[in-house]
């Protein structure tokens, strides 16, 4: 392992033990926080007793149907873009802005239309994600060199063949970083809002632990889904370089 | 040519609002004509402005938090390279986790009430900031730094006159980002615990079932956020344009 991934080994571990220590010494209440070990250890007894096993399936099942939903639809809505410059110009304004928007705010209109079962926080998840696929489609798609193109048009590529063996290959890298951001905002959006008003998921059963003082099960809840996140970013942030490196060579 | 297609954009929305409200109904959604009249209602009534009030000094205390931590964190990672190495993967993490789920533990920590909201709101906003302040500095010409060094300036002052110029473009950058995730923070917090502010209307308005609130106050955010957006973005590009 490299230096700095020791350092930082180090720093996480000794910011932990320093919560560990001021939980068990009593500076940090029981009733705010339990020590990081017990949360470690109720989050494993939690998951062996299958209390929640359903909660977390529908929540793992949304965040998939968005992340896949999401990353179809910007692949194809980008690539269509990407050959009408004249939509791409009028939509321009709403790519910059539509971050600033708070999708939360939609969440209520979104039930209303859905209905009360799971989809409308899969469609929080789809819409915050759908922006970064398409952003980092078109990205990509906008520095294929034009040799590459010159070389296809040469072979006689149709405009869908150029698409699929030239033009998507060569911008895989970005819509590798859209896939990134699209796997954090599925998480983002589904959990936020089973948060608001669900009646099932982690993100519903946290608030519920939350709203009546039920520590014991809160902690490890969110402990579970920051674990579950952090695992599935790192790792692919993992293969992404692993990606990267292998086509410097 | 500048102006005419962002009107452009805004009167295509607004066409497929209309005819999302002829296919959905009045159940669902309310018209753009009626939407727009009844914000003009809520805005003339007095008892809605303390509402507006709580959420916008909230956002600023927690938008302002957020810029100076997050340029402070984002300075230190972006000039100390080791530090830098070691803190990215940590920033990174911590941007794509649902800070949502650390709601409860943010309000066991500093209470209900405005602490609560400024809080959300600043977290939400000092990662994106620091992320794009580290990069910014981090790719700056290192001549600028050399010659920092070579007139004897302290780490301050070459900050202040050299890193902090250079690095002005994408710092904006950041800061747009910022300000938006910040506002999203501010107004996840009054939805949940608080009994003021823009969040509260919309989720209490959620529970009554009330469109026309909900409506209402979602255009006004849309708005808000929209044109502070549209400004940050002007001074971005001439900035930008600049260096």
């Amino acid at each position: 392992m490299k230096r700095a991934g020791i350092i930082r080994m180090v720093v996480i571990l000794v910011a932990v033990g320093a919560l560990e220590f001021l939980c068990r010494t009593g500076v940090i209440s029981s009733f705010v926080m339990p020590a990081p070990s017990t949360i470690i250890y109720s989050t494993v007894q939690i998951l062996a007793s299958g209390r929640f096993a359903a909660d977390i399936w529908v929540t793992l099942r949304n965040v998939s149907i968005s992340i896949v939903a999401a990353m179809v639809s910007g692949v194809i809505v980008g690539t269509i873009l990407h050959r009408l410059p004249m939509a791409r110009r009028i939509l321009d304004p709403l790519f910059a802005t539509y971050y600033a928007i708070p999708v939360y705010a939609f969440y209520p209109l979104l039930m209303v239309i859905f209905g009360l079962g799971d989809l409308p926080q899969i469609a929080v998840g789809f819409l915050l994600a759908l922006m970064a696929v398409i952003i980092n489609t078109l990205n990509g798609l906008d520095r294929v060199p034009r040799v590459l193109v010159k070389v296809a048009r040469m072979h006689r590529l149709s405009g869908w063949a150029m698409e699929r063996k030239v033009r998507l290959p060569f911008a895989a890298p970005y819509v590798f970083t859209g896939f990134k951001l699209c796997v954090a905002y599925s998480f983002v959006g589904v959990i936020g809002a089973e948060f608001i008003t669900s009646s099932r998921g982690i993100g519903y059963e946290i608030s519920y632990a939350y709203n009546n003082f039920d520590n014991q099960v809160m902690y490890p809840l969110i402990f579970l889904i920051l674990a579950i996140v952090t695992v599935i970013n790192m790792s692919l942030y993992a293969w992404e370089r692993r990606l990267l490196a292998r086509r410097r060579t | 040519m500048k102006w005419r297609d962002p009107l452009a954009l805004i009167a295509i929305l607004l066409l497929l609002w209309q005819a999302m409200y002829w296919v959905v109904g009045d159940v669902a959604l309310t018209s753009p004509v009626s939407t727009f009249r009844s914000l003009a209602v809520m805005l003339a009534d007095p008892r809605f402005w303390p509402h507006v009030n709580e959420t916008l000094l909230a956002f600023a205390q927690g938008f302002a938090i957020a810029v100076v931590i997050g340029l402070g964190i984002g300075f230190l990672l972006g000039a100390h390279s080791m530090t830098g190495e070691v803190g990215e993967p940590i920033l990174v993490a911590l941007y794509s986790i649902p800070k949502v789920t650390l709601y409860p533990i943010i309000l066991l920590i500093v209470g209900i009430g405005m602490p609560a909201k400024v809080a959300f709101g600043a977290i939400q906003g000092i990662v994106p900031i620091a992320l794009f302040t580290m990069n910014s500095i981090r790719n700056l010409n290192p001549v600028f730094a050399r010659t920092g060094r070579v007139l004897r300036l302290s780490p301050l002052a070459s900050t202040q006159r050299i890193l902090l110029p250079a690095a002005l473009p994408e710092i904006v950058a950041g800061i747009r980002v910022g300000f938006s995730l910040t506002l999203v923070g501010t107004l996840l917090g009054e939805m949940f615990g608080s009994q003021r502010g823009l969040g509260y209307l919309l989720i209490q308005a959620m529970n009554l079932h009330n469109m026309r609130t909900i409506m209402s106050v979602t255009l006004l955010l849309v708005i808000f956020a929209a044109s502070v957006n549209a400004v940050l973005l002007a001074i971005d590009r001439r900035l930008h344009a600049r260096a």
